[in-house]
């Protein structure tokens, strides 16, 4: 065998699953195959009396079914068969005449959990790496292995809908309270306790469960609970995915099923379901996001870049918003020592508590322990002197958007540094090139992009400039990634990615509201459409003022096209900045957001009178994002279309679904979007006019994805 | 005095947190993150390499019962490898100064190259004991096998019981406070209200001076603010810049009401906080491109009964470290002598006088002591060598002093060299 391999131990069967070449299990076909051979096997040894699986990998069990043989399937019988073979064969464990136990150390996802789920007894150990979970909706699938049918028989409809429906993975002693795992313990002993674990179901084959109680007795233990469970849950689901996702529903029907008609038709409809998500252009999607993230952890940002030079310290200056997010992110997230500089104490203190706020954050949230949390809060210190800066291996600027103050921080900078040290400036205006101007080291300088609220925004963009080492790159890669950033290298171009091609979207928004739509039309408009939030509140969120310089840089340096319409300065001069200022486009009462506050229409002089449909509010905007995208990526500003539509993904929430601006643009056909966008610019004048890349893509119907 | 293995130890730099009075602006903090501040800091500021550092050794003279050994809470500073021993040592009012000693012992015995050394003090958070009634009570308790036993035991506790105990600043062995010492020793010795009073005030003007020229500040780590609406705490908070001779008179003596000369204004006042200096081997400071500020040239240590004058223990450690220094009182540069009472250092230095020491005030307290500044009883020896320190630097002195008298009757003095 070539997966598997085993021994016996006191007439326990220790089997390892450790697949030759790869840094994780998955089940694949292989072993499916040798699956089956082993318990055959296992079963016929009458010296064999129960068996015991482990991994071979460190830290991880098993990663989940195996993703590349999923991407192939052609059709949806094909999918639908590859659902009922994996059923088949956790049908088959779960009848295996030997009692069996999973012994799970590290991740077990997906399929992973499954198996282990048809295993007759779990033990998992206490260690952070031990995650468990069904991630399947987030590809755009349910678990189609029989895991709709096991896991609410075993924890409960209510809890097993929260893990599918979110595909969530949660640490093992969550999955421990939950009653997904029968043990829990520390990693040293798994192998003791999982065989005597073993050598008990050999004497006494039923293990104890434990009873749900009596809200589990009220809502899970009968029909009419679970009723009541089913639609609330569905009620949750169409709620957040806008009817966007087929998954979350398909899952909740297989559920639902397997409960009211018993395991073997659960299954069935379960496969049913299976096949028909697999195909569709939904899943296909998430898998491409998927995929593109993946490549994007190994990418180390140049070609041929050394590796990240290793950071044990972090000096960030300005201790801003951004400044104390950059701060507390990377204490709480890679564990370093952060020296926090402003100009004077009262706003380190502030950056400093703010900074906490993050780390306390997770605390309140139970991620780390209270003795962790002082740890980490003793990592974080501050000064308003350069003291601390001649050990940092990195440091972030993040202050005020001037070129001059930027450049003097630089300055007074490398006079502490070490030699080797990386600046690198947070600045969203101002062209990287321009503050390495007066670097003694612009080899070492370059752009770390973050997204406000660091510590929840996903997207880092780092920007080299033409000086930029290769290594310089990979440490600002590397270094975003050990925050837990999804990292795009982009171009130093005004605007970057994310910004330059959020500008048109922001501006047509702005011109829709003038031309008299209501500012909750346009937000629903592009909600529908799957954004998370619309325009007008991004607006609010970002902070108009932020929101209008960044517009006038990039009417600097575009000129007419994205010149933004005149009418929020009346807006940032009532000082309606936002969310932040507590009135923007919407009321903030208790600083949650309200409605729309209704005085910004005389503001902006018009008379809200609709009239503009709904599709044309979507038309306009994607239009207007898409075309900029399109010229961006033939200027080079993102590496590649996955790049582009990855940053926009994680960067403002472009549906994942559509799979991005550049995907979006390649379904709907860019001879489409052309003819459509001619019409508009002959409307609504020139900033409608195609971009040269689109033009050449209708022409010779080429696409960002051949 | 010579070492046997000849390495010389250098003080690189010290630095501390705002000292403040009890129950102001550091109440809330326990001694063991001051402390963790103080050394923090010092790292941050020398850039030194956490990973060089051998050892780490605090002083504290009133442990909390939850941190024995605060030093090793230092040494496991998220900046620090977990690797790093330490310990931490008592020797009252002296307590930092015998880790600074100590510091120096092993780094000539070439146990060690670099050391962190400092102290805390929370006079804030004391440990408030239970009374020895209940305290046997609840131990009988723990161990009882059976719940009946348990309940009977609990049944003994009288309401007198629940009285906490507060430790007191007396002496165990006479049970005379450190008040009442410093109030004999004014008598004894002869030393009027007014005399006190004026050394006060010159402690005060001069801390007053050293604060505003930012010559005490360059050594204070600013405290901040662990909750929204804090002040971030960037000095020492018990210095009066504008007190008078006449606003001192008007405050009544505190330990002998009566015919007691001894009062609040004229003594150190309860105090939080703490220091930490950093010690090299001379050569590893060299390689390592450390200027050092001054070197260990001597010390020693002495005590005396108790039951006769408490802190006159300067004049015994005092000659001891001059000769084993090999110099004269009289080349002294720099004398920073703790002030516990105004009484104790007048007591002592006309004690130093008897010896036909000539007493030059110029040269004492420079920027005032603990009088103004406070004093955290495990913290003060190291402030006292990161003043010196740098004071001999900025004046290029040869030889600088530190007198400690301490609780027990002892006493602690230190001789530093600038070359």
């Amino acid at each position: 065998m070539a997966v598997f391999r085993w021994e016996l131990k006191d007439g326990v069967a220790v089997v390892t699953l450790d697949t030759p070449g790869a840094p994780v299990n998955v089940i694949s076909r292989v072993v499916k195959e040798e699956m089956y051979e082993l318990l055959a096997e296992l079963e016929r040894d009458a010296n064999v009396k129960a068996v015991a699986f482990f991994s071979g990998k460190p830290d991880n069990f098993i990663a989940g079914a195996d993703i590349e043989e999923f991407v192939q399937l052609k059709s949806t019988a094909d999918a639908e068969q590859l659902s009922r073979d994996g059923q088949a064969l956790l049908d088959r464990v779960a009848a295996s005449t030997k009692p069996t136990v999973a012994a799970i150390h590290g991740a077990c996802l997906g399929g992973g959990l499954e198996f282990a789920l048809a295993c007759r007894y779990r033990i998992a150990t206490d260690h952070p790496k031990t995650q468990i979970g069904l991630p399947e909706i987030q590809l755009g699938i349910l678990p189609g292995a029989g895991g709709c049918q096991r896991l609410p028989r075993l924890i409960g409809a209510r809890a097993a809908l929260d893990m599918i429906l979110a595909g969530k993975s949660e640490r093992a002693a969550k999955a421990f309270k939950l009653g997904i795992v029968d043990e829990l313990v520390p990693p040293a002993i798994l192998p003791d306790i999982a065989l005597a674990a073993a050598r008990r179901l050999a004497q006494d084959p039923v293990p104890r469960r434990r009873r749900g109680g009596f809200l589990g007795t009220l809502l899970d233990g009968n029909p009419l609970g679970r009723l009541l469970v089913f639609r609330l849950a569905k009620r949750q689901v169409l709620a957040q995915t806008k009817g966007n996702y087929p998954a979350p529903l398909a899952a909740l029907e297989a559920v639902r099923h397997g409960l009211s008609h018993g395991m073997k038709e659960g299954l069935q409809r379960e496969a049913q379901l299976f096949g028909q998500l697999a195909l569709t252009d939904v899943s296909r999607k998430l898998v491409q996001i998927f995929f593109a993230t993946r490549e994007l952890k190994k990418d180390p940002g140049a070609p041929g870049a050394p590796p990240p030079a290793e950071v044990h310290r972090l000096a960030v200056i300005g201790s801003g918003f951004m400044g104390a997010g950059i701060a507390g992110t990377a204490v709480v997230q890679a564990g370093i020592d952060v020296r926090l500089k402003d100009a004077d104490l009262g706003r380190v203190a502030k950056g400093l508590l703010a900074a906490r706020d993050i780390v306390n954050d997770r605390l309140t949230r139970r991620r780390i322990t209270k003795f962790e949390h002082a740890r980490l809060v003793a990592s974080l210190s501050g000064s308003d002197q350069y003291t601390g800066f001649g050990g940092a291996e990195l440091v972030i600027e993040a202050v005020f958007e001037e070129l001059s103050v930027k450049q003097q921080v630089l300055r007074e900078c490398e006079a502490v540094l070490p030699a080797t040290a990386v600046f690198a400036s947070n600045t969203s205006t101002i062209p990287i090139a321009r503050i390495a101007e007066g670097s003694k080291r612009p080899e070492q300088v370059i752009g770390m992009h973050f997204f406000s609220p660091v510590a929840r925004m996903p997207l880092l963009e780092v920007i080299p400039t033409a000086a930029t080492a290769p290594q310089t790159v990979s440490t600002a890669v590397g270094f975003g990634r050990r925050l837990g950033k999804t990292v795009i290298v982009v171009k130093d171009a005004p605007g970057f990615w994310v910004n330059r091609i959020l500008g048109p979207y922001m501006n047509e928004a702005a011109h829709l509201l003038l031309s008299g739509v209501r500012a909750e039309e346009i937000d629903a408009a592009m909600v529908q459409f799957g954004f998370p939030v619309g325009p007008i509140t991004l607006l609010d969120e970002v902070g108009i003022d932020v929101a209008q310089h960044a517009g006038d840089v990039l009417q600097a340096a575009f000129g007419e096209r994205l010149t933004p319409p005149a009418a929020l300065a009346a807006l940032v001069k009532d000082g309606r900045l936002g969310r932040k200022a507590g009135k923007g486009f919407y009321t903030y009462p208790n600083g949650k957001k309200g409605d729309v506050d209704a005085s910004i229409y005389p503001l902006l002089g018009v008379q809200p009178n609709g009239g503009i449909p709904a599709a044309e509010i979507v038309q306009r905007l994607t239009y207007a994002m898409l075309n900029e995208a399109a010229r961006a990526v033939a200027e080079g500003v993102v590496r590649t279309p996955r790049d582009g539509d990855i940053g926009a993904i994680y960067g403002f929430g472009f549906p994942p679904f559509r799979g991005g601006p550049l995907r979006y643009l390649d379904d709907l056909g860019s001879d489409r979007v052309f003819a459509e966008m001619q019409r508009l610019a002959e409307r609504l004048g020139p900033r409608f006019t195609p971009s040269e890349a689109i033009v050449d893509h209708a022409r010779s119907l080429v696409r960002f994805y051949p | 005095m010579t070492n046997p293995t000849g390495r010389r130890v250098a003080i690189v730099a010290g630095c501390r947190t705002p000292f403040c009075k009890a129950g102001t602006d550091l109440k809330y903090v326990r001694a063991v993150d001051l402390a963790r501040h103080a050394a923090r800091e010092l790292i941050e500021r020398t850039n030194l390499n956490p990973r060089a550092v051998n050892e780490v050794i605090f002083g504290q003279v009133v442990a909390s019962p939850l941190v024995p050994n605060v030093a090793r809470e230092v040494s496991l500073l998220p900046q620090f490898p977990r690797e790093i021993p330490a310990y931490t040592v008592n020797r009252a009012c002296a307590s930092s100064n015998q880790a600074v000693t100590a510091a120096h012992d092993q780094i000539a015995f070439g146990h060690a190259d670099i050391i962190l050394a400092g102290g805390v003090e929370s006079l804030s958070d004391i440990p408030i004991l239970a009374s020895r009634r209940l305290t046997d009570i609840l131990v009988t308790a723990s161990k009882a096998k059976t719940l009946g036993a348990r309940l009977a035991t609990f049944a003994r506790i009288r309401p007198r019981d629940l009285m906490p105990v507060s430790p007191a600043i007396a002496e165990p062995s006479t049970g005379e406070s450190m008040g009442q010492s410093a109030e004999k020793m004014a008598k004894e010795n002869h030393i009027s209200r007014e005399e006190q009073d004026r050394w006060a005030l010159r402690s005060h003007q001069l801390a007053a001076q050293g604060t505003k020229d930012g010559r005490l500040t360059a050594e204070i780590a600013p405290w901040f603010p662990e909750r929204a609406g804090g002040v971030v705490v960037t000095a020492d908070n018990g210095i009066r810049t504008d007190t008078t001779l006449e606003q001192m008179a008007k405050l009544r003596p505190v330990f002998d009401r009566r015919y007691g000369t001894v009062t609040a204004g004229n003594s150190s006042p309860l105090t939080d906080g703490a220091s930490a200096v950093l010690l090299m081997a001379e050569e590893v400071a060299r390689a390592l491109g450390y200027e050092p500020l001054a070197f260990v040239r001597s010390y020693a240590v002495a005590a005396v009964d108790p039951g006769w004058q408490l802190l006159q223990g300067p004049i015994w450690a005092v000659p001891i470290a001059l000769e084993r220094a090999g110099i004269q009182w009289k080349e002294l540069g720099l004398i920073e002598m703790h002030e516990a009472f105004a009484s104790q250092v007048l007591s002592n230095l006309q004690g130093f006088a008897a010896k036909g020491w000539e007493i030059n005030e110029d040269i004492i307290n420079v920027t005032g002591s603990s009088i103004a500044i406070g004093h955290p009883f495990g913290a003060t020896g190291g402030r006292l060598v990161t003043t010196l320190a740098n004071e001999m630097k900025r004046r290029d002195v040869q030889f600088g002093l530190i007198s400690v008298c301490a609780q027990g009757g002892m006493a602690s003095a230190v001789v530093l060299e600038r070359r």
